[in-house]
């Protein structure tokens, strides 16, 4: 199989890249703690030619392979000749090293300074390739082309979706200054959205990747804006009498629910993604609404209540009425976020006096908490399902970490300065 | 003389009140990237409008907002954990305010809720809206008008205190009271 994916890079994600120009000060830089219960061994060849490039390809994907805590890597050094093509594999050397998977590859440089990037996943036990793609890219396309390769690999080896190329928003607040942040999955390549003196919260993600709905005070009250990453251009689609906030987008993109009390209390509205329309109410209570979600299908709404009594979450039909409780443990469960398969949510459950990520599946209403730290907040699913991304550590020192969706794998994404908060985990780009 | 005086001091209040987006302007110091002209100032009151000349002491009492001898200098008012219930000590406070509301209909307050740090942003975003619901109403049942109030709420966004103290969290559990210009 060889396919070229070239055109698609430079129609769908160059202009995200290049219209961000405001560079971060200091890169997001990854802990690993834990691991999956079954590693798949996986040899990853250095490709040809990678030597001399600035930017090199396969250290990106062995680390976002081994970050995922799901491949342990077999050491690819020594072996003669070095394989770059299939007919070069000495399989019995790589099976010796216990390597059940190969990867191999190489880069051509080509015209305009744009380079092609060959790479091949090889079956060391069946001595067959599973997976064969090449791509043409530009430079600045070199290490998000390192993702969609580790993408390829996740998803041939694991059956499930590779969430490396996606990317992530987060706030940080260095001194009294709010950067509205958007990064690479692996926090590398930052890039500042907005900034402001005043406080940015609840960034979310449209579908399709394009947009950024979020809460600001710089009007000195909660108003939510939508801003596009790829033009810059933002402008306020809630901004009420009274408070305005909790952005949460409809699946096709088109419709917002939000927080507003305009109507007296916090009650939950759908109104355009653009800000047009009468805001339609969802929820028809005296206690306090927020926190909508909307599930990938569109028919429910997941959101945080304590119209009995203690937060809880609640779950109804996306056209408002018939609010069911959901969540019965304890006395403090806020921040709901349906998984991408719709079976079960993540939010934050307090214990005693700490905050963790915790997992209830809806069928069985089972709860399974995931972390252990003394404030954990703001828990939001890697579009594959497999990862729950969160801020950790409490205010004022915040940091983003990540555990997967079965507790065994855990991340810390440390930022070398400032107070890091409110991570949303963006979509899946085609 | 003193009628006129009143009237245009009345006008000139009128003119400050008109102009309550100018303090919601002032927070702005976002970076807009995009190619839109940012929002325009709102008008201010014309020159004219206070050109009242400054009358000897004793003539007009000193400003009952700012006089801090006067109760409707004070503007906060504390709440326990997770309540909203305004408790007896500060219910000469709202009184106050609630009153003078009453008696200056063209004057528009905001009040601003407040919470500490723990817990969801956006439960607390709801619970300080709460609160500042609480004291908006009380403010009505003393004679202020609904018209005459917004309420908003800061959640644990802007604490007064910092720090994770019980004494923090004590100073940030608060609604605000605000007139214009403040």
């Amino acid at each position: 199989m060889k396919l070229s994916i070239a055109r698609h890079f430079r129609t769908l994600l160059l202009p995200v890249m290049l219209i961000l120009p405001a560079p971060a000060w200091a890169a997001l830089t990854v802990e690993i703690i834990g691991s999956g219960a079954n590693q798949i061994p996986i040899a990853i060849v250095p490709f040809r030619a990678e030597d001399g490039m600035a930017q090199k390809i396969t250290p990106v994907v062995a680390a976002d392979l081994a970050r995922s805590g799901l491949f342990r890597m077999v050491d690819a050094g020594g072996v003669v000749p070095v394989p770059y093509e299939p007919a070069d594999v000495n399989y019995p050397v790589w099976r010796a090293r216990g390597a059940e998977a190969l990867v191999i590859g190489s880069i051509v440089p080509q015209a305009g300074g744009r380079y092609e990037i060959r790479f091949r996943l090889m079956d060391a036990a069946k001595q067959t390739q599973l997976v064969g793609i090449a791509y043409t890219v530009a430079e600045t396309q070199l290490r998000l082309t390192a993702h969609k390769i580790a993408d390829a690999i996740y998803e041939k080896l694991t059956g499930d979706a590779g969430v490396f190329a996606t990317r992530i928003t987060y706030v940080v607040k260095r001194g009294t200054r709010y950067e509205l942040q958007v990064a690479d999955a692996d926090g590398f390549n930052p890039q500042t959205v907005v900034a402001s003196n005043e406080p940015i919260i609840s960034p979310a993600w449209s579908p399709d990747g394009t947009r950024l709905a979020y809460v600001s005070f710089e009007n000195r009250k909660p108003v939510v804006y939508v801003q596009s990453l790829v033009t810059g251009g933002r402008h306020a689609v809630a901004n009420f009498r009274g408070s305005n906030s909790a952005p949460a987008w409809s699946p096709d993109g088109r419709r917002l629910a939000v927080v507003l009390t305009k109507d007296g209390g916090s009650q939950i509205y759908l109104i355009g993604a653009d800000g047009s329309g009468t805001p339609q109410r969802l929820t028809q209570s005296s206690a306090i609404d927020t926190e909508p979600n909307f599930s990938r299908d569109g028919q429910l709404i997941l959101f945080t209540s304590d119209r009995g009594g203690s937060p809880q979450i609640y779950g109804m039909s996306a056209t408002g009425g018939d609010p069911r409780r959901l969540t019965f443990e304890g006395t403090y469960n806020v921040s709901p976020r349906f998984s991408p398969d719709g079976k079960s949510f993540t939010f934050i459950q307090r214990n005693g006096g700490r905050f963790n990520v915790a997992v209830q599946d809806l069928a069985t209403r089972q709860v399974q908490v995931l972390t252990d730290g003394a404030v954990d907040e703001s828990p939001s699913f890697a579009p594959n399902g497999r990862m729950i991304l969160y801020a950790s550590g409490g205010k004022g020192r915040g940091i983003l970490a990540g555990v997967s969706s079965d507790g065994r794998v855990k991340q810390r994404l440390v930022e070398s300065s400032g107070d890091v908060r409110e991570p949303a985990w963006g979509p899946l780009v085609k | 003389m003193k009628r006129i005086l009143a009237a245009l001091l009345i006008a000139g209040a009128l003119a400050a009140c008109s102009s309550t987006p100018t303090q919601e302007q002032e927070g702005a110091k976002v970076e807009d990237r995009t190619a839109t002209s940012p929002p325009a100032e709102p008008s201010r009151p014309a020159p004219g409008a206070m050109t009242s000349k400054p009358v000897g002491p004793g003539a007009v009492a000193m400003d009952p907002l700012k006089d801090p001898g006067n109760i409707l200098s004070k503007r906060s008012i504390y709440f326990d954990y997770d309540s909203n219930a305004v408790k007896d000590e500060f219910r000469p406070v709202v009184s106050a305010h609630g009153k003078y509301l009453g008696q200056n209909r063209n004057t528009r307050v905001r009040i601003e809720g407040n919470t500490d740090e723990r817990g969801s942003r956006e439960y607390n975003l709801a619970l300080g809206q709460r609160r500042a619901d609480a004291v908006k109403q009380m403010m009505q049942v003393l004679g202020a008008a609904a018209s005459q109030i917004e309420t908003i709420s800061f959640g644990e966004e802007k604490p007064r205190a910092q720090g994770s103290s019980e004494q923090s969290w004590a100073e940030n559990r608060r609604a605000d009271i605000k007139y214009p210009g403040e």
